[in-house]
């Protein structure tokens, strides 16, 4: 195996489809032969699927039946645009592995999600905290993409900010009804906002070699969020801890617990199609 | 993204169709226009309409008995959407692929859908959906028996599909020619959208039948625990059926129970060779003479005792449908207060404005 260099094309393919990444003969310290692009795809991807699993988990537990719509389908969108990146993060490995490969036979070490997407959901505001910086991170990172000079993931970037924008919206309104509603509401959408506070640090973490720098985002989601924490009467935290790990495969111990869940059937059954 | 990308099969075009001619039918009895007005005998109005096979509106008079029936009907099949998305729920985290979670995830939302439809075609007849929901939650309405059977493995999102779905739509296709216009028209939406459901519960359903022999096994296995319930949901045998005469004068229903049984049974036995897989019934068996399969009927005393509360799963639904209510409970009220707080604001602001 040589090392990879950036690319943005597929590269032959080493192995026969379906296996994992594995790589006889070599040390289980060494490196994967990865680039740096996939890495960050698969990122954003890990992001969208993790986000999907925790939504579909309130199917049929929402607070108002038209919230459990809601919720479904913004759960639909994250793992639409999941599908496109781990698709399209299988091509730039080259290693044959296509969008279920990744999202079912990888274990949690080698997932590069955000801590904040697999944090439990709490209760309604927890998720509804959990939403609300999600979407304000993810738009400007699908419009910054969709105007990046690699094509696919410009046309990722430019169907997801889409939907990403009325994750935002949706979830914007429900902090503010939750932050200016009954004295109830405002405690737990506090304590929510205080509960994820110090995961957003590791969103907007500096790469100024990754197609989109996290850290270029930082202006619009400070302004979308400092507008909505006051219109909704909510303090923001003064905390100095900033757990991250994700990108790295340093996760908390819920993920493991999620995949579990989310890998159990198509484990049982290797080389079945489904 | 989701679920389009079926092959084009015809397991369920001839009840399509018939939706299709529904459709056709009530275009053509509102552009035909109803004949006269309802003038001094409402009563005799009303059975001219039902007789002309024209549509009974939300604002005629009708018999409180015919409103009560009804009520009591749509309130039940909206239950039966909100509480029958919790079977199919049970799999959306665990779905074996990304495609079949994406399908999966949208077919309980499409329930939730028709959920709220059927609760607004309640309400034209002047009932709210929060008195209908603490029926439900109080025990007082019922909603269909089939979802208080468990969903035991993957195969079940198959079952429900091919079979559940199959069964619901022989019984509601004649629905969407229901006398009373909201329900027949709420109806032939859900209709198109159920056999988009039964479709892809018989293609995933075929996938497992013609894929290693674990699955195989898992799909046979969860025909076999389904057949039954799923023939029970056409409700007691026409000789036990307490509702179905007047029902059927008023033409809210238009074919009896048994009636629809043998339909669905007929429909089923092709469809169950295509798959490869066995109906879990020996005396299933061409009848020349009649035109139809002899079939085993279910245990309609298991039917009874799962509709008083003693089925397998009705503890758990009820349980788990009153907890999200509870639980979200604060949600609703912080949801009234902030737009109670957002109208006085709006109102203050516009007095200001006229003061100006």
């Amino acid at each position: 195996m040589t090392a990879h260099v950036e690319q943005t094309g597929p590269e032959p393919v080493p192995t026969a489809p379906g296996t994992t990444s594995a790589v006889p003969g070599m040390t289980p310290a060494a490196p994967k032969p990865v680039t740096k692009r996939f890495e960050f795809v698969l990122g954003l991807a890990d992001d969208a699927l993790v986000a999907a699993q925790r939504l579909a988990e309130w199917c049929t537990r929402g607070p108002e039946m038209e919230e459990d719509i809601a919720l479904a389908n913004i759960a639909l969108d994250q793992l639409g645009a999941a599908r496109l990146l781990l698709t399209y993060a299988g091509e730039l490995e080259g290693a044959g592995r296509d969008e279920d490969a990744l999202a079912y036979r990888r274990d949690d070490r080698e997932f590069r999600n955000c801590l904040l997407v697999e944090l439990p959901n709490g209760d309604f505001a927890v998720t509804m905290a959990k939403l609300f910086f999600l979407a304000a991170y993810q738009v400007p990172l699908y419009t910054a993409l969709a105007g990046c000079g690699d094509e696919r993931l410009a046309a990722i970037g430019a169907k997801a900010r889409k939907e990403s924008a009325y994750h935002l919206e949706h979830a914007s309104l429900w902090v503010r009804r939750l932050g200016d509603g009954t004295d109830e509401s405002h405690r737990r959408m506090q304590a929510a906002v205080d509960e994820v506070w110090p995961y957003l640090h590791e969103l907007l973490t500096p790469d100024p070699a990754a197609p989109v720098d996290p850290a270029t985002l930082r202006a619009d989601f400070d302004s979308v969020v400092s507008r909505v924490l006051s219109e909704a009467t909510l303090t923001v935290p003064e905390t100095s801890w900033t757990p991250a790990g994700g990108r790295n495969g340093l996760h908390t111990e819920h993920l493991s617990y999620l995949l579990a869940e989310l890998q159990v059937l198509h484990r049982a059954h290797p080389g079945a199609s489904w | 993204m989701y679920g389009n990308d079926f092959p084009a099969d015809d397991t369920s075009s001839g009840l399509l169709g018939e939706v299709e001619a529904a459709e056709t039918a009530l275009r053509e009895a509102a552009e035909r226009g109803r004949h006269g007005a309802a003038g001094a005998d409402p009563a005799a109005y009303f059975a001219e309409v039902i007789a002309a096979d024209q549509k009974v509106e939300p604002r005629d008079w009708m018999p409180e008995a015919y409103r009560a029936t009804l009520i009591r009907q749509i309130a039940q099949h909206a239950h039966s959407e909100i509480i029958g998305m919790q079977p199919e729920g049970n799999w959306i985290t665990r779905a074996p692929s990304l495609k079949r979670k994406a399908i999966l995830l949208a077919k309980v939302q499409d329930e939730a859908g028709h959920g709220l439809y059927l609760y607004a075609a309640a309400e034209t007849l002047g009932v709210s959906r929060d008195e209908l929901v603490d029926l439900l939650l109080a025990g007082r309405q019922k909603y269909s028996s089939i979802f208080n059977y468990p969903t035991l493995s993957w195969a079940d999102m198959g079952t429900i599909g091919w079979l559940v779905d199959g069964a619901a739509i022989v019984n509601q296709v004649p629905l969407c020619r229901c006398s009373y216009g909201p329900y027949a028209r709420a109806m032939i939406r859900i209709c198109k959208e159920e056999s988009f459901h039964q479709r892809q519960g018989y293609e995933l359903l075929h996938t497992l039948a013609h894929g290693t022999p674990a699955q195989r096994e898992m799909a046979q296995d969860s025909v076999n625990r389904w057949w039954y319930p799923s023939l029970a949901m056409f409700g007691p045998p026409d000789t036990d059926s307490t509702h179905s005469a007047q029902s059927m004068a008023w033409k809210i229903k238009r074919f009896s129970n048994d009636e629809l049984r043998q339909r669905f049974v007929d429909m089923c036995v092709g469809q169950a060779e295509v798959l490869g897989l066995t109906l879990p019934d020996p005396a299933l068996c061409w009848n020349d003479e009649r035109g139809g399969y002899d079939f085993t009927q279910p245990d309609y005393a298991e039917l009874m005792r799962v509709i008083k509360g003693a089925g397998p799963c009705n503890r758990q639904r009820m349980e788990h449908r009153r907890r999200a209510h509870r639980e979200g409970a604060w949600v609703r009220a912080a949801a009234a207060a902030y737009a109670a707080k957002q109208a006085s604001k709006k109102e203050q602001a516009s007095k200001k404005e006229k003061v100006a």
